[in-house]
């Protein structure tokens, strides 16, 4: 498995972790049974503190993807939910990629669909239900 | 293993004449994590350090490392034992070679460990019939760097371990910070270089002219400190965005430019409710969090 955690994103990099292993779990680069690197092996091999590692592996485990088994490692478990998970993410994705394509068409700048993007993100949900 | 702090200090301050080298320190590191300690040079770190080791005699407050308090001469030998600290300008003897030096070093301890030790003369490719004095700094700063590492003690305190060394350098001292945190060594170290902390740190605590300003887990940081950029149509009304979480307005002419350490989705909503023309939220690096927060005093 490959990981990449960037330290500058703005995003904690358990849950960065966290997200590239769900995504590959989604996407079945990872699968059920497969068994992911040691906390300190993979610690070593990102550089990054164990603790990082660790939280992403018991949050894992906490929603179901991960087993973590006593001195052997974090295995995968990959339930039907997880797949439900992957339809609805890769119907998303063709989603926005119309309205990107709309916005391009209105002429915005990709840099700036980026920042919208990330400041409509910062809103609480409710405040978004409410409009 | 208990969740007590490694390091505890309470009011911890030391002057030297005027100069007061700390002030008021309260600080909390705790078990099991890798703090880092940043500060601009003279701020105050190596003093702290130093303070907690016993080196030199606090003005006033207390303080204890892994539960023994450090102004006790006889407890103060005791939490030593525990501790590998390497210091600030790597003192070893420069008529001694590199093999000696570490022959010598590990006499001293009974947790010496053999198997890191060759590890890392290996890793760090030390040549081990050259005497220290014909060493770089580079060179100096591996040595000094085995000799904590080859130990196994229950706290790392390292003063700018990174020092000298090359890019693949500081790539082993971190690996090697992470193997030793996986094995539970609690890591104290100060540095300059603030994408390495940026990387390994779980804990980071800034310090300027002697007050500690910052003490915050890097988690923390990352998901919550953000820079958000405005413009609106006419003069903005500054005062209106002066809420909890903003540390700092940049103002020039119908452009705002907001820190804030949270509560940034409040700036946006604020940003709208006030019809701004434009809104862009970026997150902030270690290193612009650091300018900012040194700059302040």
């Amino acid at each position: 498995m490959f990981f990449k955690l960037i330290p500058t994103t703005g995003q904690p990099l358990y849950l960065q972790l966290m997200q590239q292993i769900r995504h590959a779990a989604e996407t079945g680069a990872l699968r059920d049974g497969d068994q992911l690197p040691g906390i300190r092996t993979l610690a070593e091999k990102l550089v990054v503190s164990p603790n990082t590692i660790a939280k992403a592996y018991s949050e894992l485990e906490h929603e179901g993807l991960l087993e973590l088994r006593q001195g052997s490692g974090a295995f995968v478990c990959v339930k039907r939910r997880t797949r439900f998970l992957a339809d609805q993410v890769h119907m998303a994705r063709r989603r926005i990629r119309d309205l990107i394509e709309r916005l391009r068409d209105d002429g915005l700048l990709d840099q700036e669909i980026r920042r919208a993007f990330e400041a409509e993100l910062l809103y609480p949900p409710e405040i978004v239900t409410k409009r | 293993m208990t969740n007590e702090p490694v390091i505890l200090t309470r009011a911890l301050a030391k002057s030297y004449g005027n100069l007061a080298a700390a002030r008021d320190l309260n600080l909390s590191v705790a078990r099991n994590r890798i703090t880092a300690f940043l500060g601009r040079n003279g701020a105050g770190k190596s003093t702290t350090i130093k303070m907690l080791l016993g080196m030199t005699r606090p003005t006033a407050g207390s303080g204890t490392v892994l539960g023994k308090q450090i102004t006790n001469t006889t407890e103060s030998c005791e939490l030593r034992r525990r501790v590998a600290y390497v210091a600030e300008d790597k003192p070893l003897y420069g008529y001694m070679t590199v093999e000696q030096t570490i022959r010598f070093a590990s006499s001293f301890y009974t947790d010496w460990r053999r198997d890191v030790e060759q590890k890392l003369v290996c890793d760090f490719e030390l040549p081990l019939h050259r005497k220290v004095k014909m060493l770089s700094k580079g060179m100096r700063t591996k040595l000094a760097l085995l000799l904590a590492f080859a130990r196994r003690p229950d706290l790392l305190i390292l003063d700018e371990p990174s020092e000298g060394l090359d890019p693949v350098g500081i790539e082993y001292l971190l690996q090697v910070l992470v193997a030793l945190s996986a094995e539970g060594v609690s890591v104290f170290f100060s540095s300059h270089q603030i994408g390495e902390v940026e990387r390994v740190a779980d804990h980071v605590c800034i310090l300027d002219k002697g007050c500690l300003l910052m003490d915050t887990s890097l988690d923390q940081l990352r998901q919550f400190y953000r820079r958000v950029d405005l413009v609106f149509s006419a003069p903005p009304p500054e005062r209106e965005f002066r809420i909890s979480g903003v540390q700092r307005i940049e103002t020039s002419g119908r452009q705002m430019c907001v820190f804030a350490s949270e509560n940034a989705e409040a700036v946006v909503e604020r940003a709208h409710d006030l019809n701004a023309v434009s809104v862009e939220v970026a997150p902030v690096g270690l290193r612009d969090i650091f300018l900012e927060t040194v700059r302040e005093t």
